[in-house]
């Protein structure tokens, strides 16, 4: 488990965003938080190996650097696990998610087009025989500032 | 002959992650026989096109505590989801805030948002707060996650 401490909250709030462009940004970030390098460093890839830590890289826009869709699915109960995995196993799949609701199986796919995106929602149409909800984003009304803490 | 340019190989790279190094330009720049300054000039130019919505460290919401997640689906009249829809995404406690397609009969929610907390009761506290402050009188559902089977960035290229 991450406990986070308040000099915690004050480093992932930091490093969320606007990360810098120095040769060396960990030491930029610690320098703002009355930190040392080597501590900045070492307590992210501390919360990096207990599994906090997603990825240190970029978040891309939807639709300009590519296709992507919001999907749906009503799995049946017992399916779950199996359908969760048949659906894992095509290629541009992120954010699988169960939820409580008919609609049970929620998860992202994305492409490098909106051809390609379309044959990857038919893979997984044909991999699990069921049907699915296609929930593409029409408008973003938030701006992803990362989360606070 | 040649490969894809630096600028989608410094993209895709970013998409998987970068080592947490002292110098990590430095060292994505060594794995792809490039120099420091060329990867930064290469994250730049994809800024600059306004490909990148965030450049950081990507956190997992659940191993931080943050273990409940509910998805609020909204039917919101036509011409008035993209206020309600501006309004929601204001709120601190909203961390997405997104019109997508009714698909009729069986789906006839146009308005997503998601809302992080440390428990369920929390969520729906704030949630009941949003309602009243903002009087959403709207039909809507909340879809709280119990299980997540993949959670990782989104590979465009």
């Amino acid at each position: 488990m991450n406990t986070l401490s308040r000099q915690d909250c004050a480093l992932l709030n930091a490093v969320q965003r606007d990360f810098p462009l120095d040769s060396r940004p960990f030491a930029t970030i610690a320098g703002r938080l009355g930190m040392t390098e080597e501590a900045v460093l070492a307590r992210l890839q501390q919360l990096e190996a207990g599994g906090a830590i997603s990825r240190f890289g970029a978040v891309f826009r939807n639709g300009v650097a590519g296709a992507s869709t919001l999907a749906a699915m009503a799995v049946p109960g017992e399916r779950l696990d199996e359908v969760a995995a048949q659906v894992n196993g095509v290629p541009g799949v992120n954010h699988n998610y169960l939820r409580e609701h008919d609609y049970n199986l929620w998860f992202v796919v994305t492409a490098a087009d909106p051809q390609e995106l379309a044959l990857r929602l038919q893979a997984i149409r044909d991999a699990t025989g069921l049907e699915l909800l296609d929930l593409p984003m029409e408008q973003a009304y938030h701006i992803d500032l990362g989360f606070p803490l | 002959m040649s490969g894809p340019d630096l600028t989608v190989l410094v993209q895709r790279a970013l998409q998987e992650g970068l080592p947490l190094v002292a110098r990590p330009y430095a060292a994505l720049a060594h794995q792809l026989g490039s120099s420091e300054e060329q990867v930064v000039a290469a994250i730049e130019e994809l800024q600059a096109r306004d490909l990148v919505k965030r450049f950081g460290i990507i956190l997992k919401h659940r191993e931080l505590g943050y273990r409940a997640n509910a998805m609020v689906v909204w039917d919101i009249p036509d011409q008035q989801v993209d206020a309600v829809g501006a309004t929601l995404g204001e709120e601190p406690c909203v961390t997405l805030s997104y019109r997508r397609p009714r698909r009729p009969p069986g789906w006839n929610y146009n308005l997503f948002c998601m809302i992080h907390g440390t428990s369920r009761d929390r969520v729906l506290v704030q949630l009941a707060a949003l309602v009243q402050r903002h009087r959403l009188s709207f039909p809507h559902q909340v879809l709280f996650s119990n299980r997540c089977y993949k959670q990782r960035g989104a590979q465009y290229v």
